[in-house]
């Protein structure tokens, strides 16, 4: 089932995790106490410019040290700890989670158009597939991702994340079928500037996963809300669509809507249809994405999951349900259902 | 009586109002209600329970008999398979709101979501009725199988404007508001005239309706409303072929 | 020294008690099995080929049939086929000629591949009430969609799509040429694709001009012999398309005796009457993939770029090479036929030996395309020895865009799979220009027949792909996750790349 919510403060003013933590409580259940998590965007500006990778490590020893090396090999280490915890009654220490602020050596590399990226992309790919005893789980710059296998107050205190202070945040509330209790199947998912909160199964994961395997991505997590977000990098960061028109590639409209529209709108959701007929994703689903730029939530095409969305001001809530967003925010204005495969889009004022 | 609901569980919760119900309390008034499933639900009498929030899915599933009030909007499935009693709802509801409902009535005064009224189904006496003073998604009374369901699209321009009204209903009729667009039905639906009998057969449950939500109902006794039928009460006999 | 006669291969009898002597045996054996003395029907079983027709005419069920009636020592590697095959090559010493496919007894991989279904974590999607997308192009698709901003600071869409082909179903019927089979059952498919929303082939035999109201749905061929190719005949196709290779017989040529080509056979493929008609085993001005490219490029400029050209090879050992090879010239779809293909005649060495099954084919295509990362690019076109909706649910799954569907498509018009096409004589009208047995075909009820089995297959796919959780067939397309395995190796899993059930 799941639980999803996520918030945005469009003038970016900075909230703590406390209120997202209550409004994902409330949704208890939705999950099944193996696993829940948040990522919040503008945590570390005290790091304006460094990636801000969170590792896994099954401990401090072998994993962390060929981490260390391939780091250092491909750029600078500005700053190294241990991400604080709290110990929880009920939530088993699995893995020592750890925080690294980095900079990569940009001119390491040719023929890109983002070296820095390219190289965070390569240091993920590297270390999740073959350094046993450690998993990079977020890697994107002053944002982070706190993950673990517990109910949501639970990993929320874990992490104490009221400490933490950000103008957007997703968090997710996990009933795992797959992979029960595996700290990296827990959402949201992360990837550079990407994150992905998701609710549902796709269907379509196969034929979604050839596609970005055969663009460079590697499927390591064993889950299909990772393929959402290379999607999500690769039609965005690497295609350049905009927000709306991903949204559009991955929940098209369906044909028989299509041949109504004007002669030019058919023409580019046709093309678009066809260039990503491998991005299609089917199955049930809702799904909130997030860049430091702002966030994107939808369902499939069908509505075979739920998806609320809330507006106070400047702020955009997005959630599985109403009541989670009555909790964060009672005094909410206007409460909508956007349609099937409807973008719903917060974005950041400058 | 009154309860607080605040930061409670729907188990507590449901254990109160039916020991309330138990011991003759025949009005109940249920505060700050957030999200809180299944309240009412499997529960039988004729009691009235007012609830001032939003409560959480499946609102009312299985009851039969009491009548629900909620002042506020609804999360998913509110009169899933329900029996006999009435829903009103103040605000919207989520999808599949009257799922599978048998009996009794499901007002809902704002918009509901996706698949309303999907398998209603109707026998002997029980006639379940689906009544919504806005607007609907997509799937409106799919696999229909009996009862009424009533969409007024009160503040829309046209009572539904998304895909796959009916579809696969074989019982039951749907009544909306004004004309609707041919491409929107779904298989095996048909469109027909809503003559001045149905006027008549429909206007007291109509008055009902507009009534419990607290809006005019002279402005809906006329005969601009669409009605939507089965084609057919077997439409997939065709589909199959012996070995 | 005779070598003697060979058992029967086929025993017909009548059950007397329930014969009514109406001679409708005696009229519709195109092979001479029945003739009447005294009031009497005779019965030579030697002739018969197991085509059924008299049985399906019979109107008492009179006729019984049996298959091998003579039994041989059994023996696991001299099979009476073995045997028989070796008198045959001692009396005449020649090369063994055949029909239809592989009639060896090879594994079907298909048979050893099984579809998911949804339970709990999804729902299922009810196809006929919700909707399903089965509609597909086939063409070349652009990698990435491309923008410019106008003058006034608005997006506009840049990329260009290249001319595709809209299919209704992923369902296409494959190429049968004019002579190979007649006119009545070419005019009953292109009546079905037309109805159906789906395309057929020409074959190489030209474009009859009673086909033309359907040339909307055709897709001309042009093979080594070139056979009725013309600009006229290019432009009327919706799809052109290159063979190269065939499944039944890779790597050889064709040969359409002289005696079939008739006169409106010999006007349709322009060639004189009564000549034999030989397609060359290469395209003489195709040695290289670099040929072929220019081939390509050659028929896109004669016909102004505005259809999608096709290129058909036989599934051999390296087809996903030589399909990526392809995919990188101008071509808009690969065709790959498994060994399985029908054909009206290939030498039976051939036919029962050379080449591989479609199942790997496809799924060793649609890797090493998305290895190179060009998957979507290019359109993939399965065919040789689809039987079913689920072959075709499974050959998606392994990869395909769409299928081509053959010899089913003639059992839909009546043809029994004998085996016989080669002979000229077919009983049911469909391989044969004999006008009695052709005019046996009513293209109305041939068409609806054939139209009927589309819209089966149609409709039991769009079941299977709802039972998935799937609505729209890009999400099918080889997605592995919704097959499994029973009982395949390791290396043929490995090769599928599919899960064993299970796991
Ligand atoms: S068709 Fe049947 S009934 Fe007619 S003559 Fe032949 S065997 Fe007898
Ligand atoms: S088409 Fe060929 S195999 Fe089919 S019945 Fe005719 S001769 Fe026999």
């Amino acid at each position: 089932m799941c639980g999803i919510i996520g918030v945005i403060d469009r003038t970016k003013a900075r909230m703590d995790g406390s209120s997202i933590k209550k409004a994902l409580s409330l949704m208890k259940e939705r999950g099944s106490g193996e696993g829940a998590g948040y990522v919040a965007y503008g945590i570390y500006p005290d790091y304006p410019d460094c990636y801000a990778i969170h590792v896994f490590f099954d401990n401090l020893v072998e994993p962390k040290s060929k981490v260390d090396e391939v780091l250092q090999k491909w750029g600078r280490i500005v700053h190294q700890e241990e991400i604080p915890t709290y110990e929880q009654p009920c939530l088993k220490r699995e893995h020592i989670p750890w925080r690294y602020f980095y900079r990569p050596y940009t001119e390491f590399i040719v023929g890109s158009n983002n070296p820095a990226e390219d190289i965070i992309k390569h240091l993920v790919m590297t270390v999740n597939s073959t350094i046993q005893g450690a998993l990079i789980f977020s890697s994107g710059i002053n944002l982070g991702v706190f993950k673990a296998a517990g109910w949501p107050e639970e990993v929320a205190d874990f992490y104490r994340i009221e400490d933490y202070k950000g103008y957007i945040w997703l968090a997710h509330n996990r009933y795992p079928t797959n992979t029960p209790g595996w700290w990296g199947g827990a959402h949201p998912f992360n990837l550079l500037d990407w994150a992905v909160v998701h609710n549902g199964e796709i269907t379509s994961y196969g034929t979604n996963r050839s596609y970005v395997e055969s663009n460079g991505y590697k499927c390591t997590m064993s889950t299909d809300t990772e393929v959402v977000a290379y999607l999500f990098d690769l039609l965005g960061r690497r295609h350049g669509l905009p927000s709306e028109m991903i949204v559009e590639a991955l929940a098209p409209q369906f044909w028989d809507e299509i041949d109504l529209l004007p002669e030019k709108e058919q023409k580019l959701k046709r093309t678009l249809r066809l260039t990503y007929g491998p991005a299609l994703m089917n199955g049930p689903f809702a799904i909130v994405v997030a860049t430091s730029k702002g966030i994107v939530g939808f369902t499939d095409r069908i509505k075979l999951r739920p998806l609320v969305v809330g507006e106070n001001g400047s702020r955009l809530y997005i959630s599985s349900e109403e009541a989670a967003i009555r909790v964060m925010d009672p005094e909410v204005k206007s409460i909508y259902m956007p349609r099937a495969g409807e973008p719903v889009v917060g974005r950041v004022v400058q | 009586m009154t309860i607080d609901a605040n930061g409670m569980h729907y188990t507590p919760l449901n254990k109160m109002i039916r020991q309330a119900v138990a011991s003759g309390v025949r009005e109940i008034v249920i505060d700050n209600v957030l999200g809180q499933r299944f309240i009412a639900n499997g529960l039988r009498s004729n009691v009235r329970i007012t609830i001032n929030g939003v409560p959480g899915g499946d609102l009312g599933m299985f009851m039969s008999g009491p009548e629900c009030i909620v002042r506020g909007d609804s999360e998913h499935a509110p009169g899933n398979t329900m029996d006999n009693g009435t829903i009103v709802i103040h605000g919207s509801a989520g999808d599949a709101v009257a799922h599978s409902m048998r009996g009794g009535r499901v007002f809902v005064r704002g918009d509901i979501g996706y698949r309303g009224g999907i398998h209603m189904k109707e026998y002997d006496q029980k006639r379940p009725v689906l009544a919504v003073g806005g607007t609907t998604h997509a799937f409106l009374g799919e696999y229909m199988a009996g009862g009424i369901i009533i969409v007024l699209g009160i503040g829309h321009e046209v009572a539904v404007k998304d895909r796959g009204i009916g579809s696969g209903i074989h019982g039951g009729e749907i009544i909306l508001r004004g004309d609707i667009e041919d491409r929107l039905l779904g298989v095996g639906a048909r469109k027909v005239i809503f003559t001045e009998d149905d006027l008549n057969r429909l206007s007291p449950l109509i008055t009902e309706f507009c009534e419990r939500i607290e809006v005019d109902p002279s402005q809906f006794l006329d005969t601009n409303y669409t009605r939507i039928i089965p084609a057919s009460s077997r439409p997939f006999a065709g589909k199959y072929t012996w070995e | 020294m005779s070598l003697g006669s060979v058992p029967l291969k086929y025993k017909i009898s009548i059950d007397r008690d329930q014969c009514m002597k109406c001679m409708r045996c005696v009229d519709n054996c195109s092979y001479g099995v029945y003739r009447i003395e005294d009031d009497k029907i005779l019965i030579d079983s030697r002739r018969c080929t197991a085509c059924h027709r008299c049985i399906s005419m019979c109107p008492r069920d009179a006729i019984s049939l049996k298959e091998k009636p003579v039994d041989y020592r059994s023996h696991p590697l001299w099979t009476a086929q073995a045997r028989e095959d070796i008198i045959n090559q001692a009396r005449t010493g020649k090369i063994i000629l055949a029909g239809m496919g592989n009639a060896m007894d090879y594994p079907i991989i298909f048979d050893r591949l099984v579809l998911d279904a949804c339970q709990v974590t999804n729902p299922s999607i009810d196809p006929l009430r919700e909707p399903m997308e089965l509609r597909t192009y086939l063409g070349k698709k652009p990698a990435k969609l491309e923008f410019t901003k106008s003058d006034k600071g608005d997006i506009e869409l840049k990329t260009e799509l290249s001319p595709n082909l809209k299919l209704d179903t992923p369902l296409m019927i494959g190429h049968m040429s004019y002579g190979a089979i007649s006119l009545n059952a070419q005019l009953s498919l292109a009546k079905a694709v037309a109805k159906t929303g789906t395309f057929m082939g020409t074959g190489e035999g030209g474009m009859h001009e009673s086909l033309y109201p359907y040339q909307s749905n055709m897709i001309v061929q042009v093979a080594s012999g070139r056979f009725g190719v013309d600009i006229n005949y290019l432009e009327r196709g919706a799809a052109i398309e290159i063979k190269i290779g065939q499944g039944a017989k890779p790597g050889i040529g064709g040969h359409l005796p002289g005696e079939k080509v008739c006169s409106d056979v010999s006007c349709t493929r322009m060639i004189p009457l009564g000549s034999d008609a030989i397609s060359p085993a290469p395209h003489h001005d195709i040695y290289s993939i670099e040929d072929l490219a220019q081939l390509v490029r050659s028929l896109k400029e004669a016909t102004e770029w505005k259809k999608p050209i096709f290129v058909k090879i036989a599934a051999v050992h390296n087809v996903a090479a030589i399909a990526a090879g392809i995919a990188r010239s101008s071509a808009d779809a690969v065709v790959i036929d498994g060994f399985r293909g029908g054909t009206g005649a290939a030498p039976k060495v051939f036919r029962d030996n050379v080449g591989i099954p479609i199942e790997a084919a496809i799924a060793a295509v649609d890797k090493k395309l998305n290895d190179q990362g060009i998957r979507n690019e290019v359109s993939v076109i399965a065919s040789g020895g689809i039987r079913n909706s689920a072959d075709l649910a499974k050959s998606i799954a392994l990869g395909a865009d769409a299928v081509y569907i053959g010899t089913a498509s003639l059992i839909a018009l009546g043809c029994r799979v004998c085996g016989n096409c080669y002979r000229g004589l077919c009983p049911w009208g469909i391989a044969t220009q004999q006008p009695d047995l052709v005019n046996r075909i009513d293209t109305d009820v041939g068409s609806q027949h054939v139209a009927n089995l589309i819209h089966a297959w149609t409709l039991e796919l769009s079941e299977l792909m709802g039972a998935a959780g799937i609505n729209s067939i890009e999400s099918l397309r080889g997605n592995r996750e919704r097959l499994r395995g029973y009982m395949l190796d390791e290396g043929m899993l490995k090769v599928l790349n599919v899960d064993p059930v299970g796991a």
